[in-house]
């Protein structure tokens, strides 16, 4: 090995950025499979331009991913770099504010031609005037390297063998923490199989990365982060997108229904559907219809049918199935809305992260239109939040939204394997025969007659002899489901529809404070993929000495039960949200607690020291 | 009106499905007690002005239904909102009153989750071409086994009296005082630009042929959309009157038969459709037509021009109205290839998924083991 020197770190942050066209995404995909088959904890955020392919070289092209990895838990993708790969110019110069002096930067210099650097504004090559003095720069001719490493691959062209200069990159990365590239080299000979010259010009660059950093003495140390102390059982790495569908998938396996998926593609949500697509094999039934409108109306008609549907979509679908949501109230009937957020209002940020939607799943309905809402907290997470949707969809007959985002979308993180066979059952029973008798004593079905305990009406599907009946969205009377116009009717029904959401609380959890010392009076209470940012602030407070109390929210409508005791328990409640202030809104009309909100909506998670400077504020000011 | 034996037209390679629209639908038993019209009446009050056509078409659907032979358990309408879609709250089968328009959308769902289900949909000329215009054509072009009945009254019924994308150019209502200036819709040709594999118009005051349409429509795999003239008393009255007045019926109503020249009028002042050198059709009288080429009706043929041109002889000034089957051809449908492609993922792999498919599904090809 190496006479080169090893130094031993705990946490790493690095940043690989580069045009769109540069598969910066893939060079991170596989840069954080190494480091999850090394056992570090890990967090993962790909950031994109909406933008398929902006012109080359400029700032809007930039597509960047970034991993944090760790010996110990990793709670965050990290506030900011310690290394940045910068493939360009509009590379550096689009990462660099983030990058904290004393970083290190890996540049193409190969880029950093004239032209390329007035597409960006810079007059001079920041790697040349100085302007770089209080970062680590190593500057790489990435490009012209990897084509001279390729310089046998007689069938391919100069083009083709620059677009290796990613595996290149991801060589060099590899060789600096000492990343084993075995999965990478397997991965590439899938990927690439049936295109062997290709195949072997991205193993050549990708060794060639790995022995440049071996032999240039402009690389004279490497880095281990030992493995992180993670619960036993097996591992992978997933995306929310992923272990959503997933989720979906095994949780409609333990109800014994199947599942249908009406959809219609929006970013960032579309990648769900994508897999669900590919899952036919589990019996998946995936619908592209021709809009939110259709995919959502695909979805119910199958539920009323017997299947468990699902649509998935993004802000600006909700709004087109408002309507169709509101008939699911109406019906009763089990529905899953998937909502991963992005930025708004209108197409807003596509391809960034925002929890700007939790009102609209709320409230964006017309009439009183409850229904429930649940959200997950990180990446893995998604897998669990899907069967708790299910859960609920089917316990209660109703729609149930899933608030995820893009930033757990996209995100990954290692996620221990469940055991299918070892979830909840979720059996649903369906109404096989009448469920009354009239005044003659005749059984007769009532498809509004309700379960005492959860008030869900019978599910009664098609093809049930005897159960013959019809639903629609036009207000029914209690019990017999009949039109009714009747004013006390409309009453009494319109409370029930809200009492049967108020009625999950007695099967959720309470909502459960973290507040080791007993001490605190300020208390952080978060939802949704807030989670990992609230918890590494919360840590970093409390390590200054500082005693802070945080809860987490899964459900939001309805809150678990103990909500306004936990909320009343302490002096001051900071909520922190990726839009202006919507559980805090919720939470001080439901509960009359004066609680703070903390809010950012620029598309990216909250920084650990952004939230701990809010934190520490707030127990400054009760703390005299 | 007869349906005559449409032939199977091949496409391409396409597997075509020979089976008809409820070969998958659970039938009553041989020997069980037949259904009527009775039972497929439901316990609700219709609510229809008095002299609604809706009530014609009720009354045949009702005394028709029980020829399907179905189990009326799996029997499903489902509508949009208008008052043609009260309909299902009438019947006695499964049934959904959904939303504006998409009912289309809601139906696929629900036939491609359930082969064993005969669905309907109910819409009417607002529900189906205006707010629910994507969700119709989308259908059509997917070719779902649905039987859409279309309720033209050619007016606004439930939101008492506007004009509707079928309203003749100029018509006057309430929120068009001066008249309306839009181009209406001719739902048969629009069917058919959209891809339809069945089109055909009837009218609610024909019981016979209206029936006869109805189980054409009911045997068809795939999309069938029967466009139903229908009087609205109240706010369009007389809409249909120049094709429903006896003494002018017989010289505007062309009614098609496949196989049979298309023609017009009564016996003695009969007018035959012929193809002009230039390929536009015209009527000739009967005793002109030697030497010209005559149009006989094809509604299998797989070119739906003809077709096409039929549903325009039909101007809003109602001269030549065609009413029949206009086209009826068979093509895959959405919800059988849909089926078809999960059944043979699930045949392939040995069966449906267990929980250990699962886990693997969810392990992935990249895991590692941390040991306690
Ligand atoms: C979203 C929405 N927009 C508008 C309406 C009001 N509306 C109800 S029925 C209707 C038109 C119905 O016309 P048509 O489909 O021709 O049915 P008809 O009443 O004539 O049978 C309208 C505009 C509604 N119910 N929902
Ligand atoms: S308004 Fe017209 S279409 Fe509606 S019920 Fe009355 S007559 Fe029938
Ligand atoms: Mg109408």
């Amino acid at each position: 090995m190496s006479s080169k020197s090893v130094q031993q770190l705990d946490r790493v942050v690095i940043r690989f950025a580069g045009d769109s066209g540069d598969g910066m995404q893939l060079t991170g995909d596989r840069f954080t499979s190494e480091t999850a088959a090394l056992g570090n904890d890990l967090s993962t955020l790909p950031n994109f331009p909406a933008e398929i392919r902006a012109p080359q070289g400029t700032l809007p092209g930039v597509s960047s991913f970034q991993l944090h990895f760790a010996d110990h838990d990793v709670l965050t993708p990290g506030d900011a770099p310690d290394v940045l790969v910068a493939m360009n110019p509009a590379a550096l110069k689009a990462n660099l504010r983030d990058l904290p002096r004393g970083a290190t930067v890996i540049a193409n210099t190969d880029e950093f031609t004239k032209r390329n650097l007035a597409k960006v504004g810079y007059d001079q090559s920041p790697l040349e005037d100085g302007s770089l003095e209080s970062w680590h720069v190593h500057p790489v001719a990435l490009t012209s390297i990897t084509v001279e490493a390729l310089a046998g691959f007689r069938g391919l062209s100069r083009k083709e063998k620059e677009r290796a200069k990613n595996m290149f990159a991801l060589g060099l990365l590899s060789w600096m923490y000492h990343r084993p590239t075995q999965g990478t080299e397997q991965f590439l000979k899938s990927k690439f199989g049936a295109h062997p010259e290709v195949l072997e010009a991205n193993l050549a660059a990708l060794r060639a990365g790995l022995n440049y950093g071996e032999t240039t003495e402009d690389f004279s140390v490497s880095y281990e982060i030992a493995p992180a102390r993670m619960a036993a059982g097996e591992y992978r790495n997933v995306t929310g997108n992923m272990a959503l569908a997933y989720g979906l998938v095994s949780a409609a396996h333990r109800a014994g229904v199947p599942l249908v998926l009406g959809s219609y593609p929006i970013t960032p949500a579309s990648d769900i559907l994508h897999t669900l697509s590919g899952l036919k094999r589990y019996g998946v039934t995936t619908m592209q219809c021709e809009d939110e409108i259709a995919g959502i109306g695909a979805a119910l008609g199958a539920s009323f049918g017997g299947a468990m549907g699902v649509t998935t979509t993004s802000g600006p679908g909700v709004a087109l199935k408002s309507e169709t949501i509101g008939l699911g109230v109406a019906l009763e009937l089990p529905l899953v809305v998937v909502d991963v957020q992005r930025g708004g209002p209108s197409t807003g940020l596509p391809t960034k992260t925002e929890q700007a939607d939790l009102l609209q799943a709320m409230f964006g309905r017309n009439g009183e239109s409850p229904v429930a809402i649940v959200a997950p907290r990180s990446p893995a997470d998604c897998f669990d939040t899907a069967l708790e949707a299910v859960r609920i969809a089917t316990t209660y007959r109703t729609p149930v939204f899933v608030l995820s985002d893009g930033y757990l979308a996209n995100g990954s993180e290692p996620w221990r394997l469940p055991s299918v066979g070892d979830l909840p059952d979720l059996t649903v029973e369906f109404a096989t025969a009448p469920n009354a008798v009239d005044d003659d004593g005749t059984p007769v079905f009532l498809p509004f007659l309700r379960d005492e305990e959860t008030l869900a009406r019978p599910w009664a599907v098609p093809g049930t002899p005897g159960l013959e009946h019809r639903v629609g969205g036009i207000e029914k009377a209690d019990r017999t489901g009949n039109i009714s116009y009747d004013p006390d009717n409309h009453d009494h029904m319109t409370r029930l529809r809200a009492a049967k959401i108020e009625r999950i609380a007695a099967s959720i959890p309470d909502l459960e404070v973290d507040d080791p010392s007993g001490e605190a009076k300020v208390l952080v209470l978060g939802w949704g993929s807030t989670y990992g940012p609230i918890a590494a602030a919360v840590r970093s407070v409390r390590n200054t000495g500082a005693n802070v109390a945080r809860a987490h929210l899964r459900h939001l409508n309805p809150f678990p039960a103990n909500t306004g005791e936990v909320l009343r328990r302490y002096e001051r409640v900071v909520v922190p949200e990726m839009n202006l202030g919507q559980l805090a809104l919720l939470l001080r009309a439901r509960y009359l607690v004066d609680v703070r909100s903390f809010t950012r909506v620029r598309g990216l998670p909250f920084t650990t020291v952004e939230l701990a400077d809010a934190i520490v504020s707030a127990t400054q000011e009760v703390t005299p | 009106m007869t349906t005559t034996d449409l032939g199977m037209p091949t496409h391409g390679s396409a597997p075509v499905d020979p089976r008809g629209g409820t070969a998958l639908v659970p039938r009553l038993e041989e020997g069980a007690t037949t259904l009527t019209k009775k039972d497929f009446t439901s316990d609700q009050e219709v609510r229809w002005c008095p002299g609604c056509g809706d009530y014609a078409v009720l009354a045949a659907v009702q005394g028709f239904l029980p020829d399907l032979g179905l189990r009326r358990e799996n029997i499903v309408f489902v509508s949009g909102i208008g008052c043609s879609s009260r309909f299902p709250y009438y019947l006695d089968t499964y049934g959904m009153h959904s939303i504006h328009g998409r009912a289309p959308a809601i139906a696929t769902g629900l036939a491609t989750s359930r082969p064993d289900l005969s669905v309907w949909v109910v819409t009417g000329d607002g529900d189906a071409l205006s707010i629910g215009g994507n969700h119709l054509i989308h259908a059509l072009r997917r070719n779902v086994n649905l039987t859409i009945l279309l309720f033209n009254n050619k007016i606004y019924g439930l939101t008492k009296g506007q004009y509707s994308p079928t309203s003749e150019v100029g018509k006057v209502t309430k929120s068009t005082p001066l008249g309306s200036v839009d181009q209406p819709f001719n739902p048969v040709s629009l069917a058919l630009g959209a891809e339809a594999s069945f089109v055909a118009r009837t009218m609610d005051s024909d019981r016979k042929h209206l029936t006869s349409v109805l189980r054409a429509a009911a045997e068809h795999r795939g999309t069938a959309l029967v466009e139903i003239y229908q009087n609205c008393p109240i706010f369009n009255d007389g809409a249909f009157e120049l094709i429903k007045d006896r003494s002018q019926q017989e010289a505007r109503i062309v009614p098609l038969a496949a196989g049979e020249p298309v023609r017009v009028g009564a016996e003695g002042e009969r007018q035959v459709l012929v193809r002009r050198p230039g390929g536009g059709l015209s009527f000739v009288p009967e005793a002109e037509v030697d030497g010209l080429e005559v149009v006989v009706h094809d509604p299998g043929a797989e070119d739906p021009s003809q077709a096409f041109a039929l549903s325009r002889l039909d101007s809003t000034a109602m001269t030549h109205v065609p009413m029949g089957i206009f086209r009826d051809v068979q093509r895959p449908t959405y919800d059988d290839q849909v089926r078809a492609q999960v059944a043979a993922a699930v045949d392939t792999a040995g069966g449906p998924a267990t929980e250990h498919d699962l886990d693997r599904l969810i392990r992935g090809k990249d895991t590692w083991v941390v040991r306690s």
